[in-house]
């Protein structure tokens, strides 16, 4: 071990706290000044080989290359579009990724994506300084959504929704029925019945809250089942 | 809430510079850490004005006017005189001040001069009573920024000392028939004289009277002001830094040391000329 | 009047006893982090929305994210109704205390953003810039905006002689001297130092330890309010099913 650990795996830390000392590298909210290493965020400790980071509870969206998105057009200009999703600034989808060669001016730009619509995107290009993230919709299963229920949590749970090997994800399309767009900034989209979207919706604010704490899978499943009045677990149980 | 102009982006060559500089214990202009540029100072120069003087430190010109005028007193102390201290970052000063209303760094720099001001008890508001709850003398300190080189804390506050020093206070009649200003004149009475000294934290280096060059690049500045009984009566941290409190006590340790000086060259000098 | 008496200040208070504090984190649905204080008679909530998009784009910083800051009075926080446009005071306040806490946030970061916080005093009993500052490290935290430590807030002074810690605001009034302070302690950093009254060389060291010892006091009041809603939630939850 590179050095001394000052908590348990998994204990809860505040910004500040120190984690470590020695030789070990600064993971994901965690900054070192000299041999210490302090958390940055309000979050679970996690000891690596070498590394110490946190799992923040609660953090913004930290865009990176390749992840797929989902995102609302605020603006049009005559190079793209401009897209919220979420994170510390807007992104940008060229006219270019769409249109192969010269935007012609008697299509306007807004026929493509409007101000308003909804967007699964992926980054393509992104640096903190000198690019904002830059998006492409050319893909399977990219491009404009046209109905559902958008949902946000913290970015960091995205694979809390997933769970180990799917599992959480699969029981959750399988207990509601719904199709699910999952963006890695966070912003889900439930795409089924009226009530199978807002039982999404109720699971997914019962994963923000509590995921934090062991079981969860089961308990949401045991959530759902309560809100569907537990008919379907009366027939399975005969 | 914020500035209306695109951020100062400082040459990385010229920041280099003023760090290695400070490595070796100098400043750019040659300066020791703890020396001030030269001050220079006149009054009387607003002969409108009950009182006036303009200081320069280095290439920081500050000029403050007093006008004492009659008006109504808070209603909380109707025997009391009003003391109102007004800051102008005027235009013509830097490419960076906005026309407008006074900005943040305005407000702060008036705030920061009051404070010494009052705390130290400049002048007995009690004696400025004419009649109570209805007719009181009003002094308008109003600090005119003409040129910022940096350091304009301390321009300011030993400019409105020094118009406060050599104002002259209108005689007034009081009489059934209300308050007339009569021809003569008498000088405003000063209690105490505060003096305003402010340091600025750059890497690991603390330097004195920082120049427009050095305050771009510091971290923290820290202003301290004394009274003439060796009593501190403001202390303003600015910037986007921190001190630790080692720092702190180095910087008052420094401060009391500075407002000595400032004092037997500036401050004392004044009745001389 | 006297404002001390026998060791006893005019709310019974012993010299460098703090107020009773009372501090929950995350009570705003809409922002992105929020926490409300109560410090004695003192009210005070604060709400943070960001990192976020600054628009006009030409205002934002290429280097790092702006930190903007508005520390604002309620009309009825204090005696006298007061108006509701910003004063001269509240413009300062919300300068000193951006200051305050900037250093703390890893502003770079989040280049050309900006992160919007927001100081609400809804009663006003003296001390609002420091509480003001505890309130807004706890809702920066819960917002999940990146810091190096939490800032921690707290006011010294001098009154009929004596140093004190945490001046209510008859003390701040009628006393000789008050001196905020903002701390981080795991880093020892004051970001906030300010003094107006007289103070000898003396009483201003002693006025400043008093203050970062209020500080670290404070500090722990800040860490229970952000863990305590996670520790509910487990004992909650954790103790059901499998």
């Amino acid at each position: 071990m590179p050095g001394e650990r000052m908590f348990e795996q998994r204990d809860l830390v505040l910004p500040g706290d120190l984690l470590a000392r020695g030789d070990f590298k600064a993971g994901d909210n965690a900054y070192k000044v000299g041999d210490e290493i302090r958390a940055s965020r309000l979050g679970l400790v996690e000891y690596g080989e070498d590394e110490v980071s946190v799992i923040a509870l609660k953090s913004c969206y930290d865009p990176k290359v390749g992840d797929v998105v989902v995102g609302k057009v605020v603006d049009v200009n005559i190079n793209g579009w401009d897209v919220d999703i979420g994170g510390p600034l807007e992104a940008f989808l060229n006219v270019k990724d769409v249109i192969g060669g010269q935007p012609s001016p008697d299509i306007p730009l807004t026929r493509i994506y409007d101000i308003g619509d909804v967007i699964v995107a992926k980054i393509v290009g992104f640096h903190k300084t000198s690019m904002r993230p830059l998006l492409t919709t050319q893909g399977p299963g990219l491009g404009k959504v046209g109905r559902g229920l958008m949902i946000r949590i913290t970015p960091t749970k995205i694979p809390r929704v997933i769970g180990k090997k799917g599992s959480m994800i699969s029981m959750l399309l399988k207990e509601t029925r719904c199709k699910l767009i999952l963006g890695q900034n966070g912003y889900i989209i439930a795409i089924g019945s009226k009530r199978g979207e807002e039982m999404i919706a109720a699971a997914l604010d019962k994963i923000e809250r509590e995921c934090h704490v062991p079981g969860l899978t089961d308990r949401v499943q045991e959530f759902i089942r309560s809100l569907k009045g537990g008919g379907e677990k009366v027939a399975a149980g005969g | 809430m914020i500035s209306t102009r695109r951020h100062q982006v400082m040459a990385k060559i010229k920041k280099n510079r003023i760090l290695n500089t400070l490595s070796k214990g100098k400043r750019l202009d040659g300066r020791d850490l703890d020396e001030y540029r030269e001050i220079k100072f006149k009054v009387d120069v607003i002969e409108r004005a009950e009182g006036s003087a303009e200081v320069l430190i280095g290439a920081t010109r500050v000029l403050t006017g007093v006008k004492i005028e009659v008006g109504k007193p808070y209603p909380d102390v109707p025997d009391k005189g009003v003391l109102i201290v007004n800051a102008e970052l005027v235009p013509l000063a830097s490419p960076t001040f906005e026309p407008g209303p006074p900005d943040e760094n305005a407000i702060e720099l008036a705030r920061v001069v009051d404070r010494a001001l009052r705390s130290a008890e400049v002048v007995d508001l009690g004696k400025l009573c004419l009649i109570p709850g209805e007719k009181v003398l009003l002094l308008y300190v109003d600090v005119y920024v003409l040129n910022h080189a940096g350091n304009l804390i301390d321009a300011s506050a030993l400019s409105a000392l020094l118009a406060l020093m050599t104002a002259k206070v209108p005689v007034y009649e009081v009489s059934e028939a209300g308050v007339e200003k009569t021809e003569e004149y008498k000088p405003l009475e000063i209690l105490n004289k505060p003096i305003t000294v402010t340091m600025a934290k750059i890497g690991n280096a603390i330097v004195v009277d920082p120049s427009l060059d050095e305050e771009e690049v510091m971290d923290a500045r820290l202003t301290i002001s004394v009274d003439s009984q060796g009593r501190i009566c403001a202390v303003q941290k600015g910037g986007s830094g921190y001190f630790t409190p080692e720092e702190v006590e180095k910087c008052v340790d420094v401060a009391f040391q500075k407002v000595e000086e400032i004092r037997s060259k500036v401050v004392e000098k004044v009745g001389e000329a | 009047m006297p404002l001390v008496v026998e060791g006893k200040r005019v709310d019974g208070r012993g010299l460098e006893e703090l107020r009773p504090i009372k501090i929950e984190s995350g009570i705003l649905e809409n922002a992105d982090g929020s926490a409300y204080v109560e410090q004695g008679r003192t009210k005070i909530l604060a709400a943070v929305y960001g990192p976020k998009e600054l628009h006009p784009r030409h205002l934002a910083d290429p280097q790092k994210a702006l930190l903007r800051c508005r520390y604002h009075m309620a009309p009825f926080s204090t005696e006298e109704r007061r108006s509701p446009a910003p004063s001269r005071r509240d413009i300062e306040l919300s300068k000193v205390i951006r200051n305050a806490l900037e250093p703390a946030i890893f502003l770079e970061e989040y280049p050309r953003s900006t992160i919007d916080l927001f100081i609400e005093v809804l009663q006003s009993d003296g001390g609002t810039r420091c509480t003001g500052i505890v309130a807004a490290s706890v809702a920066l935290a819960d917002a999940g905006i990146p810091m190096r430590d939490l800032v921690s807030a707290c006011a010294a002074g001098k009154v009929d002689g004596f140093i004190v810690l945490d001046l209510c605001y008859v003390e701040d009034q009628e006393g000789e001297a008050d001196m905020p302070v903002a701390y981080m302690p795991k880093l020892g950093q004051i970001t906030l130092l300010q003094m107006d009254g007289l103070m000898t060389r003396e009483e201003f060291d002693r006025a400043l330890n008093l203050a970062i010892k209020g500080c670290e006091q404070i500090y722990e009041v800040q860490r229970e309010a952000l863990k305590k809603r996670y520790e509910a939630i487990e004992r909650l939850v954790g103790g059901e099913g499998t």
